[in-house]
C-alpha cells in the first residue's frame, strides 16, 4: 500500500541516523538453535525443553492482546513468526524509517530463567552464537545485547568474557522477573564485569520467577497486566538504586527498555524523601538516589505515555531530563511505536536530536 | 472534490473490502450488508494502515460477567494498535468527539450516468449496464 503524502511527510523530515534501541528479532522455533548446541543440549532440548517457573501449564504469558504480541502486518510473508525474517525486517523497520542501528532484544527463548541452570548457560551461549551468525553479520545497522545466565553469576561473567570486546555486541542483558530483585548482591559480579568492559546493562520485561507480574497475585485482565510490567519495573530501580549498584559501580550504565518513562519523576521524589529520613540505613548511598538515576540510568520511550494534554509529558519529561530518553519502536509488537508520529509533544531541534539518536549514542557508547 | 470510479460494485461483495488509491489518498471501500463506505487508511492514532485490520462487531456491557454483542462486521480495528472505528462513521469507539478517521462519501452509479459524468474513471471501462462504486474525494 502506498504511504500518502501526508504519511510521508510525517516519518522522513530529519531522522537522519534514527536510533532504534528496542527491535525484537525472533528465532523460528527453538530448532534454529540447533546449529549452536552441542548434541548433548540438542537432545536435552527435544527431551526436556524448556523448563521455567510458570505456573500455568500449556498458558502462555505472552499471547496477549494480539497472536505473537505483534502487529497483525509484521507476519513475514514466507512464514515464521514476527521479527523472524531478516530480510522482512530490513524492509518493514530498517529501510522504512531510516534507521542507523537498531538494539535489539530477544524476548523467546530465555535461558536466564532455566530451572535447568547448566542448560540455561548453554542456551544462552547459543543465542548468542545464533545472534552474531545470523543477525549482527548479516547487518551493521544491527547490535546484539549479550544474553547472560544471571541467576548464576560466575556463568554470566564467563559469558560476558566469552563475547566483550566484539563490537557486534552493545550490551548485556537478562531477563527482569528473577529469583531475588535484580540489586541484591548474588547479581553483583555481573555488574562489575559490564562495567569493566564498558557494556551497558540492557532491562527488558522477560523471564518468569514463579511470581505474579504484581506484589498482590495474578491480576485477570491484559488491560492490567500491560501496566503492571511498568510496575515490576518500578520495582527493579528501585532495587538497583538502593542496594547500591550504581553507587558501588560508578562506570556502569543501565538501560530500562519497555518500562515506561513518566514514573521516573515520582519515584524519584520518593526515593529521595525516603533517602533523607532513612540514610542510616542505606548508608552506601552518599548521594541521592535520583542521582544515580539521572546520571546512570535511561529509559526507553515505547510504550509513549498519551496523556490529554500534551504539556504534562513535556513535564514530566522535563524533570526527569531530555538526556534520559532513548526512543524505541519495539517493533514487531501491537503497541509499537512509529517514529513520526508517536511523540505527539512538540520537541525543539535539540530534543529531537537526543531523543531519536545522541542519547543512545551516549548510553551505547557509539562512535 | 470530484468523484472517482473505483470499482464495479460486484467486485466488493458484502462483508468485503477494496483498498484503493484515489488522487494519492490510500482508502479503503468497505461493503456492509449491501451498503458502501469509504475510509482514509491512515489510523488517526499513529498513521498504521488501519483499513487492513479485522473486522469484527461490538462489545458492550451493563455488569461484569455479561456482554451484548451487535453490529457485527461494522467495528474495524487498526492492526497496529487495535483502535476500534465504526466503519459508517469513522468515529473510534473509545473517543467518538475526538478521534475520527476521514470517512469519504460512496455510491453506487449506473454505467449510463457514470459515462454522463461529472465521475473520473481510473483505468476502468465504463460499460452502461455495469454499476460502479463512485468515491467523492
Amino acid at each position: 500500500m502506498s504511504q500518502s503524502l501526508l504519511e510521508r511527510t510525517a516519518t522522513q523530515p530529519a531522522h537522519l541516523g534514527l536510533i532504534d534501541c528496542d527491535v525484537h528479532h525472533a528465532l523460528r522455533s527453538p530448532k534454529d538453535l540447533h546449529p549452536y548446541l552441542s548434541q548433548k543440549w540438542r537432545d536435552h532440548l527435544t527431551t526436556y525443553g524448556s523448563r521455567r517457573p510458570i505456573p500455568f501449564i500449556s498458558s502462555s504469558p505472552y499471547f496477549k492482546s494480539a497472536p505473537a504480541l505483534s502487529r497483525k502486518d509484521t507476519w513475514p510473508p514466507n512464514g515464521g513468526p514476527p521479527g523472524s525474517d531478516l530480510k522482512f525486517l530490513q524492509e518493514q523497520l530498517l529501510d522504512r524509517y531510516g534507521i542507523e542501528t537498531g538494539m535489539l532484544h530477544l524476548l523467546s527463548i530465555t535461558g536466564m530463567d532455566q530451572r535447568n541452570q547448566e542448560f540455561g548457560a548453554a542456551l544462552c551461549r547459543a543465542i548468542n552464537e545464533w545472534q552474531y551468525a545470523e543477525w549482527t553479520q548479516q547487518d551493521a545497522r544491527l547490535k546484539a545485547a549479550i544474553v547472560v545466565p544471571g541467576e548464576d553469576a560466575e556463568a554470566a561473567v564467563k559469558e560476558i568474557e566469552h563475547w566483550a570486546g566484539n563490537k557486534d555486541f552493545a550490551q548485556v542483558s537478562m531477563v527482569t522477573h528473577t529469583i531475588e530483585p535484580l540489586g541484591r548482591r548474588r547479581y553483583w559480579p555481573i555488574y562489575e564485569a559490564a562495567a569493566a568492559h564498558d557494556l551497558p546493562v540492557g532491562l527488558h520485561t522477560s523471564g518468569n520467577n514463579g511470581h505474579a507480574v504484581t506484589p498482590t497475585g495474578w491480576s485477570s485482565y491484559y488491560a492490567e497486566e500491560h501496566h503492571e510490567v511498568a510496575i515490576s519495573q518500578q520495582a527493579l530501580v528501585t532495587s538497583l538504586v538502593c542496594e547500591g549498584v550504581p553507587a558501588r559501580n560508578p562506570t556502569l550504565r543501565v538501560v530500562l527498555v519497555e518500562a515506561g518513562v513518566a514514573w521516573v519523576a515520582p519515584l524519584c521524589w520518593r526515593l529521595d524523601q525516603h533517602w533523607k529520613r532513612m540514610r542510616d540505613e542505606v548508608p552506601h548511598l552518599d548521594r541521592p538516589p535520583s542521582s544515580y538515576i539521572k546520571t546512570q540510568m535511561w529509559f526507553t520511550t515505547q510504550p509513549m505515555d498519551e496523556p490529554e494534554k500534551p504539556e504534562h509529558l513535556t513535564k514530566m519529561l522535563d524533570w526527569i531530563g531530555w538526556d534520559r530518553l532513548l526512543f524505541a519502536t519495539d517493533y514487531p509488537h501491537w503497541d509499537f511505536d512509529d517514529p513520526g508520529t508517536a511523540i505527539k509533544i512538540p520537541l525543539t531541534e535539540q530534543q529531537r536530536s537526543m531523543l531519536f539518536r545522541d542519547n543512545a549514542r551516549a548510553a551505547y557508547n557509539l562512535d | 472534490m470530484s468523484k472517482h470510479v473505483v470499482a464495479l460494485a460486484r467486485e466488493i461483495p458484502p462483508g468485503n473490502r477494496k483498498l484503493v488509491t484515489v488522487r494519492g489518498r490510500p482508502i479503503a471501500i468497505f461493503n456492509i450488508k449491501g451498503e458502501f463506505y469509504g475510509l482514509l487508511n491512515r489510523c488517526p492514532h499513529q498513521g498504521g494502515p488501519m483499513c487492513e485490520g479485522v473486522l469484527t462487531g461490538l462489545i458492550q456491557s451493563d455488569d461484569p460477567g455479561t456482554y451484548q454483542y451487535s453490529r457485527a462486521g461494522e467495528i474495524l480495528r487498526c492492526p497496529w494498535h487495535g483502535w476500534e472505528f465504526d466503519v459508517k462513521t469513522g468515529q473510534s469507539w473509545c473517543d467518538p468527539e475526538k478521534v475520527t478517521v476521514r470517512n469519504y462519501p460512496v455510491e453506487v452509479a449506473p454505467g449510463q450516468r457514470v459515462v454522463q459524468g461529472p465521475y473520473v474513471a481510473e483505468k476502468i471501462p465504463v460499460a452502461l449496464e455495469e454499476q460502479y462504486v463512485v468515491v467523492e474525494v
